[in-house]
């Protein structure tokens, strides 16, 4: 045995932490197997997916190309502006509440309940909101606006609060000591720093809300997805098939944008 | 384009030197913006009078969900370990699948550009589908219940770890792989002893993060009838029960921050 090797096997392993570690995740794996049933597995399930695979090839072109209320474009433009005007109204909620929960401008009894508040709101799932909202403005659009709303805030405020925390307040220091008003601290001091961070956020917000907004229409609340699982559950694949070609195309071609824009936010 | 409508404004230094100073593109972009919100509201019938007559009724079930109704907790367990076992289950198998397909959409170590192309499409197609459409497909091709939660999850799992892994792939340093190449070891083996300990730690902190994304996604799988807890959810909301809603919700939130302190530890670790 060498030096080499003598210093080699020196090193401190962690080898009993990593068995332990993995021993419990194989067991929770194992376990996890016992949530599967098979019993409900039909023999028609493939016919059904040869079904969707069919629909998908020869989509309903009349559907996906007609601009009535019933056409896909249509209903895409309105599951656009349902996540956009949402992020919107999101993105204003939750600016405030973000400055009530950062630990270097408020308290920190204030700044604990209020990410408590955000945690709460952001763990109830979007289609609880969806049936609650309901309640509010009825079936349609406006119900689904309310709802991407409400769940966008959860992840803004939080995204915002580190961007917060991460303000460069020697810049604030230097603008006290040659004489700024508090307004033009914040004006040049605090909204040059945080405007692109929060602008990219909504941007990648809104890109997460245009999915949650078209799985909405499942509770009634407005935009493709109402008429994506009355296709489905009357077996009508070749409308299925359009509605998931104009989704499919509509997120990637928003996602390019968003991560083109975004890229240029972050370059400066 | 912009420059020309609104040429920039001229600066003369003192020095004699004229330096162009280009005109903010904030108004246009505000114009746009306003334009789209009211195009938005157009489309969607927003109405502020509605909201500021009827908004009560939201806080109205809020206070009905409190007290929670103590006694339902037992028929809760069930669905809700479903829920967990579906999303461990579907993000081991997916982050395990993840490998060799990032693996096969990483153009520094598969050589064919046409694999690469196809495997990366084959993933964003994969990761626009959103979970619950996946999931009610499932439901239609495997039958109601946990399996086709699973199966949306796996799905899920694949799209978001296969991509951010192969984003890390194609940014490890390259060395080590092409020293193990030169000693005569194939692709696939520099690929396992150079590029994947290096890869390791920030793909276990993805598909942690991914799995605890998961827990919250599964909740709501059930409305489709993918199993878990979305089912109860449906059923409460369906009758009104409010209280019994307000005890699932709890539990659900209890639980998912209990996995999320238990994920970040791991994770911070791993960092």
């Amino acid at each position: 045995m060498n030096t080499i090797e003598k210093q080699l096997s020196a090193s401190p392993t962690n080898r009993r932490y990593i068995i332990v570690v993995t021993a419990i995740i194989l067991i929770l794996f194992v376990w996890s197997f016992t949530a599967i049933n098979l019993e409900n597995f039909q023999e028609s399930g493939w016919e059904i997916a040869s079904g969707i695979l069919t629909g998908i090839i020869h989509p309903d072109l009349d559907l996906l190309l007609t601009f009535t209320k019933q056409g896909v474009p249509y209903l895409l433009v309105e599951t656009m502006a349902i996540a956009f005007l949402g992020t919107i109204i999101g993105s204003i909620l939750a600016i405030p509440l973000a400055f009530l929960s950062a630990s270097n401008v408020v308290p920190a009894p204030v700044s604990w309940l209020t990410r408590l508040l955000l945690i709460l709101i952001r763990t109830v799932p979007s289609l609880v909101y969806g049936l609650m909202l309901i309640r509010v403005s009825g079936q349609g659009p406006f119900t689904g606006v309310l709802t991407v709303a409400l769940i966008s805030i959860g992840m803004l405020a939080k995204l915002f609060v580190d961007a917060i925390e991460d303000l460069d307040t020697s810049i604030l220091e230097s603008m006290t000591s040659i004489g700024c008003t508090t307004f033009e601290k914040i004006r040049f001091g605090i909204l040059p720093q945080l405007f692109s961070m929060f602008l990219s956020t909504i941007i990648y917000r809104f890109d997460m809300n245009l999915r949650e907004a078209s799985i909405l229409g499942l509770v009634g609340a407005g935009g493709i997805g109402a008429p994506l699982i009355f296709a489905m559950n009357s077996y009508r694949w070749s409308e299925v098939g359009s509605i998931l070609i104009g989704l499919v195309v509509l997120i990637l071609i928003v996602e390019l944008i968003s991560n083109n824009l975004r890229g240029k936010l972050v370059r400066g | 384009m912009y420059d020309k409508i609104f040429p920039p404004k001229k600066i003369a230094l003192p020095n004699g030197k004229v330096v162009l100073e280009k005109r903010s593109r904030t108004p246009i972009i505000l114009v746009l913006l306003l334009i789209v919100t009211y195009i938005s509201v157009k489309f969607t019938g927003f109405s502020l009078t509605v909201l500021a007559d009827r908004w009560d009724e939201f806080f109205v079930i809020i206070l009905d969900m409190i007290p929670p109704q103590w006694d339902y907790t037992p028929y809760i367990w069930q669905p809700l370990l479903d829920t967990i076992k579906m999303s461990l289950l579907g993000s081991v198998l997916g982050s395990l699948a993840a490998i060799p397909i990032a693996y096969l959409a990483s153009a520094n170590v598969v050589k064919s550009k046409v694999i690469v192309a196809a495997t990366k499409v084959f993933l964003s197609i994969l990761r626009t589908m959103p979970t619950l459409v996946t999931a009610l497909i499932a439901t239609f091709i495997f039958g109601l219940g946990t399996f086709a939660g699973t199966i949306a999850i796996f799905i899920f799992t694949i799209a978001y770890v296969g991509k951010l892994l192969y984003e890390q792939i194609e940014n490890v340093s390259m060395g080590a792989f092409e020293a193990m190449e030169s000693l005569g070891m194939n692709r696939v083996q520099a690929f396992r002893y150079a590029i994947f300990p290096q890869v390791l730690p920030n793909y276990l902190s993805t598909s942690l993060f991914c799995f605890e994304g998961n827990v919250r996604y599964a909740a709501i799988l059930g409305y489709v009838g993918a199993g878990g807890i979305g089912l109860l959810l449906n059923e409460g909301l369906g009758w009104r029960d409010y209280a019994s809603v307000g005890m699932i919700l709890l539990m659900l939130v209890i639980t998912v921050f209990i996995i999320e302190r238990i994920s970040e530890h791991f994770r911070k670790r791993l960092i």
